[in-house]
């Protein structure tokens, strides 16, 4: 090997900070103070302004009348109307996204398959579409003027501007919720549990509610959380094929543009508020769980 | 058990697990159910249309307007969210300070909160009697049921996007990294340029992506601080409204199909992006 | 360079991780810090770096007070354990960053940058790598980047943390061997943390072992090996046989009996008998009073035997494994005498008598 000229080039004499004679004791990985200072100042500002201002404005406008307006709107019969529909709207949904979320994620994690991946992605396809192009979809199915509209009214079936049609398209927005937090579960717990259970003489059914599903349950229960608060509050794909029939065809949040375009502001704002609550509620849950199912990764 | 040995033998390897072919099934069921013939409607509807008249419908004066402002003011927002994303990020992962995990929960509300609730929500605050409206209406600046309306609710939607695609990257990022490029004598600013910037850039650009693609299909939280008016500030999702209230399926599918491709070729963009990010971070050979 | 630590301390909490350490590093030498984990070694070597600071204590480099400089500023050169090398960057950027990083004024020409960059590729062998990225190198050749890496700024002392703890250990060997080498090359002051104590008595010029924040003993190889100061460096360095013993009158007695050997000048009371497995002789036993055992167990093949040896007059004691030549045959259940030619006695404190 040939000797190193360590010495030959000019030795580099270190940059000496001079405007402190006593080092900064800063660990390396700090910003200096200023930085810090803005930044934080920057996040707060614009988080306030952005986010915190608009929520807080919903309850300021929901109780602008007083708090006897406040739960006059809530108690209108429209109004109750739609808190109705919405729930058994959510309900259903939510429901059918959770089994088939369960039966999705036990066919995608428990075997290899090919086309594997292009299952996944065509399940995540409801994302990455608009809820208006949604709710079109349906009316372009079960329209009047849709592929299966005169089929329908020949039978007096009502799909569209009824509750099965924002049934469904409800159930379209809401489809990847439920699989997308069981997958990469189900997928780092591998299959070894289960084949313990089969090969102790356990049938599939009994291993798939004994053994996978309390393993999976904080994942399930936080699909499901996700899965309802979309529910509840879709609007876009709702607003297409509902009639926007007061009292009957409302949602929640359909009733919140009825009333706010009918001038009665606070009344929209109050119903409004519920629906904010449920998002904070949602919210709250949601860090709880993350908790359990952080645990519940093995380390 | 012959009809397992024949398909399963064909589409997978054999495993003691049961159930695969029921599950599939019913999986494939479903899905074609609820996700793909009605999607399979919206190509059926497009292929009614001769291309001449696709054409001239999506090249309609109207449309078109609805198309800039859409993907336009779409653009802008996520650019404004990656800057500001960027920087509450930072703060989020780096610093400790009072109230840092309940402003970290903050970024999640736009996720959480129905559209039409932002939307009421945002347009009762810049309107001219609103909070915020009423601080800017002296400067002669008018947000509500204008295009800058509809900029500021896009950026509302989009900020958690960038911030909780960056958010695990930035964790994640060695230290020693850091202390190895003190150690060789670069600056501070000059570690996080050189070394720190590039490690998270690719879910930089992936939450981009993604802002944007949601923020082009945005409808709740857009529909009441927009103006509304056509070629004003009529954002696209609106028009595909408008036209299946006239009846004219066709028109409406035209104008979704060139949102979806937008929208998809997003989606493409995101995906490449994270398969390269993966093979220059070494995380896949 | 010259090193000095004097007085260092520091704490993490209410864990003690540096106990008050001195240290004298001369210029030129490749020094091991050598120790189990949680001695302190990666603390000192992290303190002498700028990546952390001392409670307590000084350092100075060459006379100058080092604690008044950042990392950048100190001129170190630290390889990491993980190595620590830029993922998005080739390995040629990856060398010239120190350089490149530099301010303006400071900063050697493109042209400059190239040829040193390539004459450190040249020293670790591996220009042919320059246009690769990290992910696409083995172990070793990340770690000689590494090297390379910290040796571009011309440090005035190289820092290796567990430089080779990653690795197989065929190319663990294979780079101690080449790092001893390179070593003696450029004679850059460099210090080295490790656990393997192989690693460290075949590498260094010095060794300093520490445990749980304190040095228990600096010295060459061979003095360490031969002259161990405490009890837990010769039984952490080398193989020992460790025999609890009592020093009464002037004897040194195990089981009641005296074992006939110089209790070496230690004061009376409980101690311990440190000795290497081969500076014991296996003695027929005889009316001499000697430390004696049972043979429990005869195994190894080669020009030694190791001989397991149950002691007590009964055989029912402590097991201590002993070796002896092929040409001793020995049989379980013999009756046997073992004789230290060469021992240490520890007292109760941990330090022998010198």
């Amino acid at each position: 090997m040939t000797v190193v000229p360590m010495v030959e080039a000019e030795l580099f004499e270190p940059r000496r900070n001079t405007d402190t004679v006593v080092a900064r004791r800063l660990d390396v990985r700090e910003d200096p103070t200023w930085a810090r200072l803005s930044v934080i100042a920057v996040t707060v500002i614009f988080l306030g302004v952005f986010i915190v201002l608009p929520l807080l404005n919903v309850f300021a406008q929901a109780f602008a009348k007083g708090a006897a307006a406040y739960y006059g709107a809530l108690s209108a019969p429209d109004t109750l109307s739609a808190i109705r529909l919405t729930l058994v709207v959510a309900v259903i949904s939510v429901g059918a996204n959770a089994l088939f979320g369960l039966i999705a994620a036990w066919a995608i994690t428990k075997f290899e398959f090919r086309g594997k991946n292009l299952l996944v992605t065509l399940i995540d396809l409801p994302f990455s579409v608009s809820p208006v192009i949604a709710g079109l979809v349906f009316v372009l199915l079960f329209g009047l003027q849709g592929y299966l509209g005169p089929w329908l009214s020949d039978h007096n079936i009502k799909i569209i501007f009824a509750l099965p049609g924002i049934v469904l398209a409800t159930i379209f927005v809401t489809f990847p919720f439920v699989v997308r937090e069981l997958i990469p579960l189900m997928q780092e717990q591998g299959t070894e549990q289960e084949e313990a259970a089969l090969s102790l003489g356990a049938s599939g059914l009994r291993t798939f509610i004994r053994i996978t599903l309390p393993n999976v349950k904080w994942a399930l229960l936080y699909g499901v959380l996700l899965c309802n608060a979309r529910a509840m509050g879709e609007f876009g794909a709702v607003s297409v094929v509902s009639g926007h029939i007061r009292g009957q065809t409302n949602t929640m949040p359909l009733e919140v543009e009825a009333l706010y375009n009918g001038y009665q502001s606070a009344a929209a704002f109050a119903v409004a508020s519920l629906l904010a609550l449920l998002a904070l509620v949602t919210l709250v849950t949601k860090i709880i769980f993350e908790a359990h199912i952080a645990k519940g990764r093995t380390p | 058990m012959s009809r397992m040995s024949s398909t399963a033998a064909v589409i997978r390897r054999k495993s003691v697990i049961p159930g695969f072919e029921i599950t599939l099934w019913t999986t494939l069921f479903w899905l074609s159910l609820i996700v793909l013939i009605p999607l399979g409607s919206l190509a059926l509807k497009t292929a009614e249309l001769s291309v001449a008249q696709f054409l001239d419908v999506v090249t309609s004066r109207r449309a078109l307007h609805a198309f800039e402002l859409s993907f336009g003011l779409s653009f802008a927002a996520a650019c404004v969210n990656l800057v500001f994303g960027t920087i509450v990020v930072w703060a989020l992962v780096r610093y400790r300070f009072p109230g840092r995990r309940l402003l970290d929960a903050v970024v999640d509300i736009p996720f959480a909160l129905p559209t039409a609730v932002a939307g009421i929500a945002l347009t009762s605050l810049y309107a001219e009697s609103g909070w915020v409206g009423s601080l800017l209406a002296p400067l002669g600046v008018k947000v509500a049921f204008t295009p800058l309306g509809i900029f500021v609710a896009l950026v509302f939607i989009g900020l958690p996007f960038v911030v909780r695609t960056v958010q695990p990257v930035l964790e994640d990022i060695d230290k020693e990294l850091e202390e190895a490029s003190a150690s060789l004598g670069a600056s501070r600013w000059t570690t996080i340029r050189r070394v720190l910037f590039p490690g998270i850039l690719p879910a930089l650009l992936t939450g981009f992506s993604l802002a944007f693609a949601r923020a082009v299909g945005e409808y709740g939280s857009v529909i009441f601080i927009a103006g509304n008016l056509p070629n004003v500030s009529e954002i696209a999702p609106l028009l595909i409204v408008i036209r299946l209230q006239e009846f004219h399926y066709a028109d409406a599918t035209a104008i979704a199909v060139v949102m979806l491709l937008v929208s998809f070729s997003m989606l493409f963009v995101v995906n490449a992006l994270q398969r390269w990010s993966e093979v220059r971070l070494g995380r896949r050979p | 360079m010259k090193i000095s630590l004097v007085g260092i301390s520091k704490r993490f909490g209410n864990f003690v991780a540096l106990d008050n350490v001195d240290l004298e590093v001369r210029s030129g030498e490749l020094l091991a810090l050598l120790g189990p984990s949680g001695s302190g070694k990666t603390t000192l070597l992290r303190i002498v770096a700028g990546l952390d600071w001392p409670d307590a204590g000084e350092v100075r480099f060459d006379g100058e007070d080092a604690l008044n400089r950042t990392v950048g500023e100190r001129n170190v050169g630290f390889v990491f354990q993980h190595y620590a090398l830029f993922r998005h960057m080739t390995v040629f950027e990856n060398v010239a960053f120190g350089l490149r990083a530099r301010p303006r004024s400071y900063r050697p020409g493109e042209a400059e940058i190239r040829r040193r960059v390539g004459t450190l590729l040249d020293l670790v062998q591996l220009n042919w790598l320059a246009d690769r990225y990290p992910t696409q190198l083995s172990g070793g050749q990340r770690q000689r980047i590494a090297l390379a890496r910290a040796l571009a700024i011309e440090p005035r002392v190289l820092l290796l943390d567990e430089p080779f703890g990653s690795l197989d250990a065929k190319v663990r060997k294979d780079l101690r061997r080449w790092l001893r080498n390179l070593h003696s090359e450029i004679h850059v002051t460099s210090i080295f943390v490790t656990h393997d104590q192989e690693e460290a008595l075949e590498v260094a010029d010095r060794v300093v072992v520490m445990e749980r924040g304190r040095i228990e003993q600096a010295g060459t190889p061979q003095q360490v090996y031969d002259h161990p100061r405490t009890a837990f460096v010769h039984e952490f360095i080398g193989e020992s046989v460790v025999v609890p013993v009592l020093i009464e009158d002037g004897e040194v007695r195990f089981d009641g009996r005296s074992i006939g050997i110089d209790p070496q000048g230690s004061p009376n009371g409980a101690a311990t008998l440190f000795a290497r497995p081969f500076d014991i002789s296996i003695v027929p036993t005889s009316s001499e009073n000697t430390l004696t055992g049972v043979v429990k167990r005869v195994h190894g093949i080669g020009p030694a035997r190791r001989v397991e040896i149950a002691l007590g007059s009964e055989g029912s004691g402590t097991i201590v494994e002993v070796v002896a030549l092929r040409s001793q045959q020995w049989r379980i259940g013999d009756f046997v005498g073992l004789r230290p030619e060469q021992y240490r006695l520890f007292t109760h404190a941990g330090r022998g008598a010198t």
